[in-house]
C-alpha cells in the first residue's frame, strides 16, 4: 500500500521543528523505520511530516562527569558500531546490535524508538533500566523525565502533540554497576515476545528490573537490591508481579526476567 | 571443453542477470500511458452486498462487476462425481465470501492515487455469519457459502478398505487428531500483471507473473469470451511461484478487461498485505487417524478421515478438490500398507481459496502419517526409524503398486533412512539424551520418509476432470545462422534454473556449449503449448522434450554435415557442436551458414524443413516418477520458552540421475527452508468472524537466514527406468518432510514430560502451553500421590 498524500518539512533546528509541530496533523519522524510501514498501511495518516534528522544538535553527544547526552537522531547502528562514546562499557552497543535487522539499525534512531512507544522495543526497556532520562522540547522549552516513566502504555508516551524527543541522557555507571539484558523473539530481528533489562548500581542506589513486551507500559521493579543477591527473594518478588492474565505469556516473561538477572551475574568487569 | 551436459554442476546461466539486479520482473515493466489499479476489498468474510457507494467525482474511475459487461466468472470444475462447482466473479457480485475479496477496482495514473480513490469507495454489506472453521462448516445449520448448494462441501471422496479385520485383533491401536496450519506461500516477488491491447497484431497482451502462461491464456479466453489466438500471455522474470503463480486470478481478468475497455495499459502489483489476507492461502488440513500395528511396529491398517479447508472458491485450473482428493490417494506414503480406508472432504469456507503449494497435499500427508509412525513407535517401545524400516517398501518389491494404485518406479527407501540415521548420529544422540544437556534443554531426534510423485501426466490427470490435463510436452529448437541454438519451451522458469539445465540437455545431445544456447520460455507467442511449470515436471517432461527435439535436429545437421565432409551419413557423428568423420569435421556454424546463406551447397534431396523443428515427448510410463528422501532432524527444546533450536538436519534423497546436482541441492535447500517455516513459524490464523489475523510479515513469520539450519544432503542415485536420462522430479521434495521430521524430533525431546504436539506450526506459544499444561497436570498427579501416601 501507499501512504495518503502528506507534506514533508525538513526541520533545520529544534525551534523550527516545534513550530512546525504546532500545525494540525503534524508528526515528527526520525528514521522512518516504524512510522514508514504504518504510513504505507495507512494506519497513520499525518498531514505533515517533520523530518528532524537534519537538526545538527539532534545528531551530537555531550559528555560530562555525570552522564552522556545523546542526540535523539543517533542511529542504532552508530551505537552498535561504537561510533559514539558508550559510558556503560558496551551495554548500549549490545542492546543496539539486537534491534531488528542491520538495515533497520542504519536508519532507526534512539529518539524515534522512544517516541514510537512500542512496548516490545529494546530501547525503552534498556534505557529505562539504566536510569536514563529523556529530554523533550516543546513550546515552553526543554523538559526531561525518566525513560522508565516516559512510557504510559502500548504505543503511548508522555509526549504531548507539539513536543519532540531531542535527547537521551544516560548516567555514567559506577565501577561496580552491572547490567543484564535478555529477550525472546520468534525469529532474529522480530520484536520481542518477552524482554527484560536489569541494572544494579549500588553506589548510585539504583536496583531496577524493567519488563517490556507487556500489553501496556513496561513493568518496573525499582529499588529491589535484595533480588539481585538472593534467588528466593527474586522468586518472592516475581510471585506477586502482574505480568498479564495469560499463564503461558507469564511463564515466558518470568524466563526473560530470570535470564536477564543471570546475564547480569555472568558479566564480569566494570559497568557492563 | 569439459563435460557440461547431464550430471554436471554447471553454474547458472541466469545468475549473470539475476545476481546483478538486472532481471526484468513485472514491477520493472512499464508501458507508455499505463494506469494502475487498486482494489476495494471486502472488509468482512461473508455478507450480502447491498450497494457500493462511489463519490460521483470518482464514478468513472471505479469499476464494479456490473460494469464489466459480458465477462464470465472463473469456473474450475472437477469431473470427480459429486463435485460442486463455484463461480468466482472477478469482482464480487451479490455476496462476498471472504475478507479481502475484490469488490471494485479503482484506476489512476499511480497506485497511490488509485488507493486514494479506493479509500473513498464504501461497500454496504449486510454481514452474515462466517464459516471460519472447516469442521464447523460441515455441520448442519452452518451458514452456506454458496446459497444454492446443499452444504459446504465441494467434494467428498471415499476409499473403502477392509479395516475391521485388522482392527479386531491388532495389538496396538493409536488414534490421533492432527492438524496443519493455514499458510501463505510468500514468494519474494508477489503477483502482478500489466495488460494492453496490441493493435499491430490484434491481440490482448497480458504480462503476468505466472508459472503457466498457456493455461492463464485458456482461462482468460473463457472469462473474456475471446479466441485463444487473440490473446498473448507473457511471463517475464518471475520471483518464485511455489503454486501461487499457477492459477488464473480475478485481478488478471480485471486488468485484461480494463486494458481493452480503456484502450491503454493497465497494471496491478499485488502488495504484501493483499498477498497475505486475500491471496496465496494453502495447506490447511485436519486428520482423524487410527493406525493399527503389531508389537514389532508393523502397520496393519490405517483408518482416516481428512478435511481440507479449501476456502470460498475453486481455483482455475487445479480446482478446490485436488488437495483433499490427493490426501486420500497418497496418505499411505512410502509404506507397504495393505489395509486402508480414507474419507476426505474438500470444505468450502469463508476464507480465500487454497492453491496447491510446493508439495501440495504431500506436506500435510507426510506430517500426519509420520507423526502416526512415531506414535506407534512410542506405543510399541521401539525406535522410530526401526518402525519405519519395518514398513517401508523394499527394493525387492520394486516396481511396486501400492494400496491406492500408485506405481513406485524404483529405489531403496530403507537405505535412505538407514543412511539418514547414521548421518544424524542416532546412537550418539540417544547417549547424549541419557546424560542431559548442561543448559537444561531437552534434545530430540526425528525422522520423516516420503516419496514424491513428479511429472505425473495424462493417465493420472484425466481422472480428475479439471480444466487442464497434461499430455505430450513439446520443445522447439532452432539452429541459427551462426551455429548457436535457440530452444523454445512452453513452461516457465521462476527459480528452477531451466535456462541452465535445459542448455545442459542440449549439450548432452548435441555437444553445443551451453553458453551458445538460449532457452526462451514463458511466452505463448514464442513457445509451444504447455501446461507450465508445476508438479515437479519440468526436468522430466521439458528435459525430455528438449532432448527429443535436439535428437531430430541432430539428424538434419548430420545430413548436411556428411555432405560437406563428402562422407556417407553413417560415417559421421556429432561431437562437441560439430559433425565429425574420420577425415575431418565441420562445425555447426558452417552447417548453419550453408543452410541459411549458401543453400547452393546443400546436398541434393536435403530435408526442406530446415534447421528448426518442434518435437514432443512423454515418458513410456506417465504415472510419474517417484523420487524419495529421508529427513532427520535434531532439535533442542527450551522448556522455559518453548523455543526450538534446529541443531542438525540431514537429508538423504534419490532423484535418479541429476541433470545438475547443484541445482538439485538448491531446490532441496529452498524447499527445506519453506518446510522449516511450515514446521515452526508460518500460520495465517482467522478469528471467529473469518478475519485474517496476520496482515503483515510482522505477524506472518517467515524463517530467515538465522532460522534455517545448515542442511547436510547426501544423494543416492536410482535412475528412473521411464525417463529420458533416468531423471526424476524433485522440485517440491524439500518442502514435504521438514514439518514431520522436526515435530517428531520435538516430540522425542519432550516425550518424558508427556507432551506430544500434533499441530503445525509448533510455535513457542503452543509448545510452552503444552509443556505448562503437562507440568501442571503432572504436578497435580504428584500432589495427589503424595497426599495418598
Amino acid at each position: 500500500m501507499k501512504p495518503v498524500p502528506f507534506d514533508l518539512v525538513v526541520a533545520k533546528d529544534v525551534a523550527g521543528a516545534v513550530k512546525a509541530l504546532g500545525e494540525e496533523g503534524a508528526k515528527a519522524v526520525g528514521g522512518f523505520q516504524s512510522l514508514g510501514p504504518m504510513l504505507n498501511l495507512r494506519l497513520a495518516q499525518p498531514r505533515i511530516l517533520i523530518d528532524v534528522t537534519r537538526i545538527p544538535e539532534l545528531r551530537g553527544i555531550q559528555r560530562s562527569d555525570e552522564s552522556v547526552v545523546y542526540g535523539a537522531c543517533i542511529t542504532h547502528a552508530e551505537f552498535e558500531d561504537g561510533a559514539v562514546f558508550d559510558p556503560t562499557g558496551g551495554a548500549l552497543a549490545r542492546v543496539a546490535s539486537g534491534i531488528a535487522y542491520r538495515a533497520v539499525r542504519t536508519r532507526g534512531t534512539i529518539g524515534g524508538s522512544l517516541a514510537h512507544g512500542d512496548p516490545a522495543a529494546d530501547w525503552p526497556v534498556a534505557l529505562g533500566a539504566l536510569d536514563a532520562r529523556v529530554r523533550i522540547a516543546g513550546e515552553r522549552g526543554v523538559r526531561q523525565m525518566p525513560v522508565a516513566s516516559f512510557m504510559t502504555g502500548a504505543f503511548a508516551t508522555a509526549l504531548q502533540p507539539n513536543e519532540v524527543v531531542v535527547a537521551v541522557e544516560v548516567p555514567r555507571p559506577s565501577p561496580q554497576a552491572r547490567f543484564g539484558f535478555w529477550k525472546f523473539c520468534r525469529k532474529v530481528g522480530e520484536l520481542a515476545e518477552a524482554i527484560c533489562g536489569v541494572y544494579c548500581d549500588p553506589e548510585r542506589g539504583v536496583h531496577r528490573i524493567m519488563i517490556g513486551a507487556m500489553e501496556g507500559r513496561p513493568v518496573v521493579l525499582a529499588d529491589v537490591p535484595e533480588v539481585f543477591e538472593d534467588a528466593r527473594a527474586l522468586e518472592a518478588a516475581l510471585a506477586d508481579l502482574d505480568l498479564g492474565s495469560d499463564p503461558v505469556h507469564r511463564k515466558l516473561h518470568l524466563a526473560a526476567i530470570k535470564r536477564a538477572v543471570a546475564d547480569m551475574r555472568q558479566v564480569s568487569g566494570a559497568s557492563a | 571443453m569439459g563435460k557440461q551436459g547431464v550430471g554436471v554442476a554447471l553454474r547458472r546461466k541466469e545468475d549473470d542477470r539475476l545476481m546483478r539486479g538486472r532481471g526484468r520482473f513485472i514491477g520493472d515493466v512499464r508501458f507508455e500511458g499505463q494506469v494502475e489499479l487498486a482494489f476495494v476489498r471486502s472488509p468482512v468474510a461473508h455478507g450480502r452486498i447491498l450497494g457500493v457507494n462511489i463519490p460521483p467525482e470518482h464514478r468513472e474511475r471505479v469499476y464494479l462487476m456490473e460494469d464489466m459487461k459480458g465477462v464470465a466468472g472463473i469456473l474450475a470444475r472437477s469431473g470427480l462425481p459429486g463435485f460442486k462447482a463455484s463461480v468466482q466473479m472477478p469482482l464480487a457480485q451479490g455476496k462476498v465470501r471472504f475478507a479481502g475479496e475484490p469488490i471494485a477496482m479503482c484506476v489512476a495514473a499511480t497506485r497511490a492515487e488509485a488507493e486514494d480513490i479506493a479509500a473513498t469507495v464504501t461497500p454496504e454489506i449486510e454481514e452474515l455469519a462466517a464459516n471460519h472453521d472447516m469442521l464447523e462448516a460441515t455441520k448442519k445449520g452452518a451458514p452456506k457459502v454458496h446459497d444454492d448448494w446443499a452444504d459446504n462441501v465441494f467434494l467428498e471422496t471415499f476409499i473403502d478398505g477392509d479395516i475391521d479385520s485388522v482392527a479386531k485383533d491388532a495389538p496396538i491401536a493409536v488414534s490421533r487428531t492432527i492438524r496443519t496450519g493455514r499458510q501463505c506461500m510468500a514468494p519474494l516477488e508477489g503477483k502482478g500483471c500489466i495488460a494492453f491491447y496490441d493493435r499491430y497484431v490484434e491481440q490482448l497482451v497480458l504480462w503476468t507473473a505466472t508459472q503457466m502462461p498457456h493455461i492463464v491464456r485458456s482461462g482468460l479466453a473463457e472469462c473474456l469470451g475471446m479466441e485463444h489466438r487473440k490473446i498473448r500471455v507473457v511471463a517475464p522474470d518471475v520471483g518464485g511461484g511455489f503454486g501461487w503463480k499457477g492459477l488464473l486470478q480475478p485481478e488478471e481478468v480485471c486488468a485484461a478487461w480494463l486494458a481493452m475497455h480503456l484502450d491503454r495499459p493497465v497494471k496491478w502489483l499485488e502488495d504484501r498485505r493483499e498477498h497475505l489476507i486475500a491471496a496465496a492461502n494453502c495447506r490447511e488440513h485436519h486428520y482423524e487417524l487410527t493406525a493399527y500395528a503389531d508389537r514389532s511396529g508393523r502397520i496393519l491398517g490405517l483408518d482416516a478421515v481428512a478435511h481440507v479447508d479449501a476456502g470460498a472458491y475453486s481455483v482455475y485450473p487445479f480446482s478446490a478438490c485436488l488437495e483433499a482428493a490427493q490426501v486420500g490417494s497418497i496418505l499411505p506414503g512410502p509404506y507397504d500398507l495393505t489395509h486402508y480406508r480414507c474419507r476426505t472432504y474438500s470444505v468450502c469456507t469463508n476464507k480465500p481459496p487454497i492453491v496447491p503449494y510446493r508439495g501440495v497435499a504431500r506436506t500435510g500427508v507426510c506430517f500426519a502419517m509420520e507423526l502416526m509412525v512415531d506414535a506407534i513407535a512410542r506405543e510399541a517401545g521401539l525406535e522410530p526409524h526401526e518402525v519405519r524400516l519395518a514398513n517401508l517398501v523394499t527394493p525387492e518389491q520394486m516396481p511396486y503398486r501400492n494400496v491406492t494404485g500408485k506405481d513406485f518406479d524404483l529405489g531403496d527407501y530403507p537405505e535412505s533412512l538407514r543412511r539418514a540415521a547414521e548421518m544424524i548420529g542416532h546412537d550418539e544422540v540417544r547417549r547424549r539424551q541419557e546424560v542431559g544437556e548442561a543448559d537444561g534443554r531437552k534434545i530430540g531426534i526425528g525422522y520423516a520418509t516420503y516419496c514424491e510423485q513428479g511429472a505425473h501426466g495424462t493417465s493420472v490427470y484425466h481422472g480428475w476432470g479439471i480444466p487442464m490435463v497434461p499430455g505430450f510436452e513439446q520443445s522447439q529448437v532452432r539452429l541459427t545462422p551462426d551455429g548457436t541454438l535457440e530452444v523454445r519451451v512452453g513452461n516457465q522458469s521462476h527459480g528452477q534454473s531451466l535456462e541452465t539445465t535445459l542448455a545442459q540437455v542440449v549439450n548432452e545431445v548435441l555437444g553445443v556449449d551451453p553458453e551458445k544456447v538460449n532457452v526462451l520460455h514463458g511466452d505463448t507467442a514464442l513457445s509451444p503449448y504447455s501446461t507450465g511449470t508445476w508438479g515437479s515436471r519440468s526436468a522430466v517432461m521439458v528435459g525430455g522434450a528438449v532432448a527429443a527435439a535436439c535428437e531430430k535436429l541432430g539428424e538434419r545437421i548430420l545430413g548436411i554435415g556428411a555432405h560437406l565432409l563428402q562422407a556417407r551419413p553413417e560415417e559421421v557423428r556429432i561431437a562437441d557442436g560439430a559433425v565429425a568423420s574420420e577425415a575431418g569435421s565441420v562445425s555447426f556454424a558452417e552447417i548453419a551458414a550453408t543452410w541459411y546463406l549458401k543453400p547452393q551447397n546443400l546436398p541434393p534431396g536435403v530435408n526442406p524443413d530446415g534447421l528448426e523443428l518442434t518435437a514432443g515427448y512423454r515418458p513410456k510410463v506417465d504415472t510419474g516418477t517417484f523420487s524419495y528422501a529421508s529427513h532427520a532432524a535434531m532439535v533442542a527444546v527450551d522448556l522455559e520458552t518453548g523455543h526450538v533450536d534446529l541443531l542438525d538436519y540431514v537429508i538423504v534423497e534419490d532423484g535418479g540421475v541429476l541433470i545438475n546436482p547443484m541445482v538439485v541441492d538448491g531446490q532441496i535447500y529452498g524447499g527445506t527452508a519453506q518446510g522449516v517455516g511450515t514446521a515452526l513459524y508460518e500460520e495465517m490464523t482467522y478469528d471467529g468472524h473469518g478475519q485474517p489475523l496476520a496482515s503483515t510479515l510482522a505477524d506472518y513469520i517467515l524463517p530467515g537466514a538465522n532460522e534455517v539450519p545448515d542442511v547436510r544432503i547426501a544423494h543416492m542415485e536410482t535412475p528412473s527406468p521411464n525417463t529420458r536420462f533416468g531423471q526424476k522430479g524433485i522440485g517440491e521434495g524439500g518442502a514435504i518432510a521438514p514439518p514431520a521430521a522436526i515435530t517428531n524430533a520435538i516430540n522425542d525431546a519432550v516425550k518424558d514430560l508427556g507432551v506430544e504436539m500434533n499441530v503445525s506450526p509448533v510455535t513457542p506459544y503452543r509448545l510452552l502451553a503444552a509443556i505448562t499444561e503437562a507440568q501442571t497436570a503432572g504436578g497435580a498427579v504428584r500432589q495427589k500421590e503424595e497426599a495418598a501416601a
